[in-house]
């Protein structure tokens, strides 16, 4: 999923990051084929380079130290509504098959539970150039329509994104444990593109609320190089995030 | 005027039930952990508490039965996962029923740089088509000039903003540096700022450097002298976080009975911060100090 992350990242492209694979991506990007890549942090940071040591948090001192730019969360969010953020990623406890995300509420055994919120989650969905999302993937978070849109992907599908007036493209991708998603161009519904060494198209559809659609060109997902890997090791030493 | 005050002095001063309190304005660190377990000591009741992310302190305030209404764009432990007291608030008014105001981090951000530059909202392109933007505080809005759509974002405006900070002399003028989050936006939306920061300099200091004296003391009504007074979260320079001790929260507060003990263990039952500390252990403070410096060059302001 790392390296699938790191795939996405153009060089030269500002990317809102975000925690944990993007995180990873994000850096393994920087060190293989994106080396002028730069990352924008919701609290304010902007990095031209990864930090080495390994970080919970986007406001941990290593992410900050020797970062490019230090300032607010308005002064990135400014620069992505005024279309100078071409990527950022994001993940949901739910996504359904227009790419629409939440984050706010589901509902286990008949009883409501409440998760964090939208945190950035939503600007970055309004607003980015296009956004990828990473999910893990299990039936109850593959639902054919999320519970609350929390980051909105494209709606009802077709020109909903246009119709509400939103200036960011939308996803792009979804890169989950199991494959790789592109969207319809005309529909907007989520196809399979890829899926992961291992993994078959039947162990997909078990664990995805609605019928799945294939890509023309559906195939494997290319392994991790070893390059891919070496990166992965150099940032995640210890397997926090890659275990 | 010398604004130096006590920790508990400045929080029985400033905060009256039912105000609304914007803490954890930097995001994931400078979080003003210590101002909040003064709250809790003083058993403030029925605030709105208002931020954009906390990483667990709004969590604990909840869970303390202070608040009755959150303006907020995420609550929840970042490293971790969920809030357990937020969800046994909003799912069993546990301890007590609980509002919320739904925002993005964007919006609450543009919600105070509202407040701040005196003005009643701000437009913005963010967050529509989302079911949260449907919310009152949200209104559709058209464009006089270019007629596009846009979302008004209601001001808001704390009565009382806390923040932690690098260094302040004692009338309240501060240096800051490292991510900002919406720091500087609350302390000027805000009608009253507590500030609590890791060293007290001397009016020279402030002046030699006025491209980081971010918050004017003019804005400030308290000044506390509190060294590690954002534990867990870091301070850049001072202090880093100390990622066990939220993970360690996340264990003890999934149920209300652990997190009744976590409060009593590191709240209730410590008389004032210096305490805190001492419960924390020299060995557990000391890991937590930077080592080394990264000096940045100086600059002139030569005449």
């Amino acid at each position: 999923m790392v390296a699938a992350a790191a795939r996405e990242i153009r060089d030269g492209e500002r990317v809102f990051v975000g925690m944990r694979l993007p995180l990873l991506g994000f850096a393994v990007a920087k060190e293989l084929h994106a080396p002028n890549a730069v990352g924008l942090f919701e609290n304010g940071v902007i990095r031209d380079w990864p930090a080495l040591q390994s970080i919970f948090t986007m406001s941990d001192p290593p992410n900050v130290a020797r970062s490019l730019y230090c300032g607010g969360l308005l002064d990135v969010m400014g620069l992505m509504q005024s279309g100078r953020v071409e990527l950022g990623f994001i993940g949901g406890a739910e996504v359904d098959r227009f790419g629409n995300l939440n984050t706010h509420w589901v509902e286990e055994k008949g009883k409501r539970v409440r998760l964090p919120g939208s945190g950035g989650a939503a600007d970055i969905a309004t607003l980015a150039g296009r956004c990828i999302i990473i999910m893990n993937h299990e039936k109850r978070r593959f639902v054919p329509r999320v519970h609350f849109v929390t980051s909105p992907g494209y709606g009802e599908g077709g020109n909903w994104r246009d119709q509400s007036g939103l200036t960011g493209g939308g996803p792009s991708r979804v890169i989950t444990s199991m494959g790789i998603f592109t969207f319809d161009p005309a529909t907007k519904e989520m196809l399979l593109s890829s899926y992961h060494p291992g993994v078959t198209v039947e162990q997909i559809q078990r664990e995805t609320g609605w019928p799945l659609r294939l890509s023309d060109a559906v195939g494997e997902t290319p392994a991790p190089t070893a390059d891919e890997i070496a990166a992965v090791r150099k940032y995640d030493p210890k397997g926090v995030w890659t275990s | 005027m010398n604004k130096l005050c006590s920790l508990s002095q400045a929080i029985s001063r400033n905060i009256e039930d039912g105000m609304s309190v914007a803490t954890g304005c930097g995001l994931e660190s400078l979080i003003p952990f210590a101002a909040g377990y003064e709250i809790i000591r003083q058993k403030k009741r029925d605030l709105t508490l208002i931020a954009p992310i906390s990483d667990i302190q709004l969590d604990q305030i909840i869970g303390a039965g202070c608040a009755r209404k959150i303006v907020a764009a995420w609550v929840g432990n970042v490293a971790a996962g969920l809030a357990h007291n937020f969800r046994r608030a909003m799912e069993d008014g546990i301890p007590r029923p609980l509002e919320v105001e739904e925002h993005s981090n964007f919006t609450i951000g543009l919600a105070l740089q509202a407040a701040a530059m005196g003005l009643p909202f701000l437009p913005t392109k963010t967050a529509r088509g989302s079911d949260f933007s449907r919310a009152d505080h949200f209104q559709p809005l058209r464009c006089p000039f270019t007629k596009e759509e846009l979302l008004a974002v209601r001001a808001v405006k704390p009565d009382v903003a806390i923040l932690h900070v690098q260094r302040a002399d004692v009338e309240g003028n501060a240096h800051l540096w490292g991510n900002l989050g919406v720091t500087v936006e609350a302390a000027r939306a805000a009608r009253k700022v507590v500030l609590t920061c890791e060293e007290i300099v001397d009016h020279e200091v402030i002046l030699s450097d006025p491209n980081r004296t971010l918050i004017q003391g003019f804005l400030v009504s308290s000044v506390v002298h509190v060294p590690f007074g954002s534990h867990p979260s870091p301070t850049q320079g001072f202090a880093r976080r100390d990622d066990d001790f939220y993970f360690d929260y996340h264990k003890e507060s999934r149920n209300r009975e652990g997190f009744e003990r976590w409060l009593e263990r590191w709240v209730l039952g410590v008389k004032d911060h210096q305490e805190f500390l001492k419960r924390l252990g020299e060995e557990r403070v000391r890991r937590l100090k930077p080592e080394g410096n990264l000096f940045s060059p100086s600059v002139s302001f030569n005449l």
